[in-house]
């Protein structure tokens, strides 16, 4: 099971993942894969994160701009501690 | 150079006009929106026919009606259908749209309502669609290449997982065939914005490039910032794609492009429902991102063949194109099965990698030519859906 991920990056530069795994609870030591040339490393989950959602590779500040597929999407708009959980609460689109 | 996806050959339809369709539907085509019981009531008389109802037809104007007529006319152009019965309330309008078809060679009869009424419109139109369903179930498939197909795009209730998996296994399709000879399509015009700058680039060169970000900039000026009331957050994303994950409408955009894949460029951009006249080749349609609206056009525009990623699970068909539904979600394989054709969630397992998931799509790509039904002919949807770009007179 071990090889099988539960944070999927895009990028290195990315400092959001993706869940790939259906109830992932917090305190979960994930297993982490960067697609773009299959590097691993794990991160402590922080929260109860659905399949699909984002957590944050590491600590974010308000004003902050969220990187994933290493391009701009969005800005931070409240403190994300390393491991939390990124969405609407704290990330939003920098176009309307 | 020849590759390994060269001599992939599938059993279509050649029509008059050389192009290959994958089907052989007979339809009876309203103009407008009063005439869909008359062909209903032809569809219901005789078997093997299907009617295409929908909402719009009267009193439309300038672009608008333009928009119409493209796409009534598209739609029975395409060479997945065999030949068309048009019905509509006078005969001005539905003549035009039957000699429109009528390019291409294949048969079309046409029927107005107006001083004869349903009954009489019906009798002789069921006559006319039953000498069609004669000849369209004598016609035999013949072997064709793979490079005689369109095939279009356009993913629909996207989440995280469509930019990880569904929408780059299209991506690694259209960069395997489209050096094979194939014509592309994908569009979703306001889906793109927060990629636009990646988007502008993809074009073949600079001149194609900046008529793509006019006719992007246009559609935010003129249709996004003039009726805008509030903040567009819960429409782009919608609330599904927020439900899965996605955030905001760059993060979607950027998953919604990896459909084009590493390489491949579009040669030229086309307005909702045109037909291309470039050439074999990749095409930006300006579309609606709704998902029924979308593959509409593209039907329209020529494609026989919609390959369309979800994330979350859209349940979309076409009346006339098979639509081809790809998800790399493992929850949605499991709670909406039915509705998906290829299941790629193991590239979130690393399991499978994007070029044998590419691989996968081809050969499903090519089992829906040969015949295969996809998920959504096998469940009746049906979805025809006029794109409207404002109000009637």
């Amino acid at each position: 099971m071990s090889n099988i991920p539960h944070l999927l990056v895009h990028d290195h530069e990315d400092n959001v993942g993706v869940v790939v795994v259906e109830g992932l609870t917090a305190g979960t030591e994930m297993f982490c894969c960067v697609t773009h040339d299959n590097s691993t490393f794990t991160l402590t989950a922080g929260a109860d994160v659905p399949i699909g959602h984002k957590i944050a590779l590491k600590d974010l500040k308000a004003g902050d701009t969220a990187i994933k597929y290493g391009e701009d999407i969005g800005k931070i708009i409240a403190d994300i501690p390393k491991g939390a959980h990124v969405h609407t609460h704290n990330c939003k689109t920098k176009r309307w | 150079m020849a590759s390994k996806y060269s001599n992939i050959t599938f059993m279509g339809y050649r029509r008059e006009n050389g192009r290959v369709g994958v089907r052989n539907h007979v339809i009876i085509l309203p103009v407008d929106d009063i005439s869909n019981a008359a062909c209903e009531a032809v569809a219901n008389n005789v078997k093997g026919t299907m009617a295409l109802p929908h909402a719009y037809g009267r009193l439309q104007f300038g672009e608008d009606l333009e928009t119409h007529f493209r796409t009534m006319i598209g739609t029975g152009a395409n060479p997945n259908v065999h030949s068309v019965v048009v019905i509509g309330i006078e005969p001005e309008w539905t003549k035009r749209i039957a000699d429109g078809i009528r390019t291409t060679g294949k048969e079309v009869a046409e029927f107005s309502i107006e001083q004869k009424g349903d009954f009489e419109t019906i009798r002789a139109a069921s006559w006319a669609a039953k000498d069609f369903v004669h000849k369209a179930t004598e016609v035999q498939r013949e072997e064709c290449s793979i490079s005689e197909l369109w095939v279009s795009t356009k993913c629909g209730e996207s989440d995280t997982t469509t930019g990880l998996g569904s929408c780059p296994t299209v991506g690694n399709m259209y960069d395997k065939l489209l050096p094979e000879g194939i014509t592309g399509f994908f569009g979703e015009t306001s889906e793109i914005t927060g990629a636009e700058h990646i988007c502008q680039k993809r074009a073949i060169n600079e001149e194609v490039g900046e008529r793509w970000y006019k006719m992007w900039k246009a559609y935010q000026d003129e249709v996004i910032f003039a009726h805008q009331t509030d903040d567009l957050s819960d429409s782009q994303p919608t609330k599904g794609n927020i439900l899965g994950g996605l955030t905001t409408i760059e993060e979607k955009a950027l998953g919604n492009l990896e459909k084009i894949g590493r390489t491949s460029q579009y040669i030229d951009i086309l307005d909702p429902a045109e037909q291309p006249t470039s050439g074999a080749g990749l095409y930006f349609m300006d579309s609606s991102s709704a998902a029924a609206e979308c593959v509409t056009l593209m039907a329209a525009g020529g494609a026989v063949i919609h390959t369309f990623p979800t994330g979350q699970g859209n349940v979309v068909g076409n009346p006339i194109v098979p639509v081809i539904k790809i998800t790399a979600n493992p929850r949605t394989v499991r709670t909406m099965g039915e509705h998906v054709d290829l299941d790629v969630s193991g590239i979130l397992r690393r399991d499978q990698t994007i070029e044998e998931a590419g691989d996968a799509l081809i050969e499903m790509i090519r089992r829906t030519a040969n015949g295969r039904h996809t998920a959504a002919e096998a469940l009746g949807h049906r979805e025809f859906s006029m794109t409207k770009l404002y109000r009637s007179a």
